[in-house]
């Protein structure tokens, strides 16, 4: 099965890849899926006081297709509000990187890490 | 050093290029039908057949008219297998085979299984050894046919068919393998090894594909099969069709080449996988090594690398032909059927490569193949949240995850 360019290029070239202190309060993160499925992401989310995300890293145990959809959007959720984070789609990411439909779970995951460490921030702020 | 490597060989082997010449007259000129028995034309044709049979025969030590060609190892499995069950049915229903097995046998023996076969599924030990006593423990009056593999195609172990062979022949039940990846990588004798039925394939022992060869027992005890493919009788009426002149002839030379070459060769594939293992094992931390340590195809390893997962790992080898259990490379996205039957976690078998070296990898390619690996490893780990759990102590299982 060929890659995509746009696979490829974040799969070469990561961004964002790291690791942000868990332990801080404007951290959230998300850690979804399992070893055994053959992918985990985790994203971590820096939010600004008014609510503005202004870093994002990543790291990703999965295939091409899921370290390239976890890199994208780390570029996508910076500089978004929450808000605006949670509006981003599997549908969108999947469209960007042209996944193949064996690979939308991938993209799928990249939507539920966000939203996971979304609610990992609003639970460490009480905003639940 | 030419790029891409090939380093796939339990996949394919490129076909020989002594092979090749081989064959080429029998494409064009020399094009007759071995069944043509009134003109020169046939009389050739029967002739290269015959001269191929012997070829093949001699390199496991049968005689030539115990060898029936066949497409391929699938095809001598599918008629060993559906054949031996037809044939002896008045003796029984019952089949023994393993979870390991290629899924030429997995498949025909489910399939016989609707047909009314009981199956028993031996017991697979965590190197992908049989145990032979497990095998003595399972036969039972109604045993039919015993089919067990010799060199496995994942995992590269072979197991100890002499011992399997003594058995069954003692217990008067026959035994069939499937030897697709070890005729012509190691030394096999269908006589000391008391084998009555064997496949093998054109494609993996640096053939032509399309061509393949069950061995087909002719004395002590005289091995009867039903005949799968019905028409002329080619064969002996085991296995009808225009023998494809050509093919044989590329399984025969590719033969006579293993078996002249045999044993300098498996030494020096067997030197090459083991500097391969030793390079990424001094370079890579961590590493599991699935299968039997010493009792392996010679130039085979298969190496899960934990917390990393093989496609991803496969990306960054991309200049490197070699192939993963991880689920993402499978169509039906199951990790390897095989590497779960020894008993390994879905993680690892996700994280699994197979390599496999040949006949004409060189000493540069493996180094380059190894540096490549060991860089690659670094690079998606650093990238990897399980290698930093696993860094900082977290036991990996004592976290609940949420599978999809």
């Amino acid at each position: 099965m060929a890659y995509s360019d746009e696979v490829v290029d974040h799969y070469e070239n990561p961004r964002n890849v790291g690791t942000l202190d868990k332990n801080d309060t404007a951290v959230g993160t998300g850690l979804v899926g399992a070893p055994a499925c053959g992918d985990v992401m985790r994203l971590q989310i820096k939010v600004t006081d008014d609510g503005r995300i202004e870093d994002a890293r990543f790291k990703t145990y999965g295939c091409g297709s899921a370290i390239a959809s976890s890199s994208l959007v780390t570029e996508w959720v910076k500089g978004r509000t929450i808000d605006e984070a949670l509006a981003i789609k599997n549908r969108d990411i999947a469209d960007h990187l042209a996944l193949p439909p064996v690979k939308i779970h991938c993209s799928v995951l990249a939507e539920d890490a966000i939203r996971a460490a979304i609610s990992d921030y609003k639970t460490k702020k009480g905003l639940d | 050093m030419k790029l891409p490597i090939y380093m796939d060989n339990q996949a394919t082997t490129p076909c020989d290029p002594r092979v090749v010449d081989a064959m080429v007259p029998y494409l064009a000129d020399h094009f007759g039908n071995a069944s043509s028995r009134n003109h020169a034309f046939g009389w050739t044709a029967e002739e290269a057949v015959e001269s191929a049979r012997e070829q093949i025969a001699e390199l496991i030590g049968a005689s030539a008219k115990e060898i029936v060609f066949t497409s391929g190892a699938t095809e001598s499995d599918n008629m060993a297998l559906k054949g031996a069950f037809e044939f002896y049915a008045k003796k029984g229903n019952h089949i023994i085979t393993a979870p390991t097995e290629h899924k030429a046998i997995i498949d025909t023996a489910r399939y016989l299984e609707r047909q009314g076969a009981e199956v028993t599924w031996l017991p697979v030990n965590e190197d992908g050894t049989i145990s032979p006593d497990e095998l003595r423990k399972a036969i039972r009056p109604d045993t039919v046919v015993v089919s067990l593999m010799h060199g496995n195609n994942e995992i590269g172990t072979i197991n100890p068919i002499g011992e399997f062979g003594a058995i069954c022949r003692e217990a008067g039940v026959l035994f069939h393998t499937d030897a697709a990846q070890t005729v012509g990588k190691v030394p096999i004798d269908v006589n000391e090894m008391k084998i009555d039925l064997l496949s093998m394939s054109g494609h993996k022992m640096y053939g032509p594909k399309g061509i393949g060869a069950l061995y087909v027992r002719r004395k002590n005890p005289r091995v009867r099969i039903s005949p799968q493919l019905h028409g002329g009788g080619h064969e002996r009426g085991m296995r009808s069709g225009t023998l494809p002149v050509h093919q044989i002839v590329g399984l025969g030379k590719a033969a006579e080449l293993c078996r002249l070459e045999l044993p300098e060769e498996m030494k020096r594939t067997k030197a090459l996988r083991d500097r391969l293992l030793e390079k990424v094992a001094a370079g890579v931390p961590e590493i599991l090594i699935n299968g039997h340590e010493q009792h392996h195809l010679p130039g085979n390893v298969n190496i899960s690398f934990t917390f990393v997962e093989g496609e991803s790992l496969l990306m960054a080898l991309r200049d490197v032909a070699v192939s993963s259990g991880s689920a993402c490379t499978s169509a039906s996205l199951e990790p390897s059927y095989v590497l779960r039957s020894i008993g390994l976690d879905d993680e690892n078998a996700h994280s699994s490569i197979r390599f496999g070296v040949g006949r004409f990898n060189t000493e540069a390619e493996v180094d380059y193949v190894a540096d490549l690996v060991i860089r690659s490893v670094a690079k998606l780990r650093a990238m990897s949240p399980l290698w930093e759990m696993h860094q900082d102590g977290i036991d990996l299982k004592s976290i609940e995850w949420a599978g999809h």
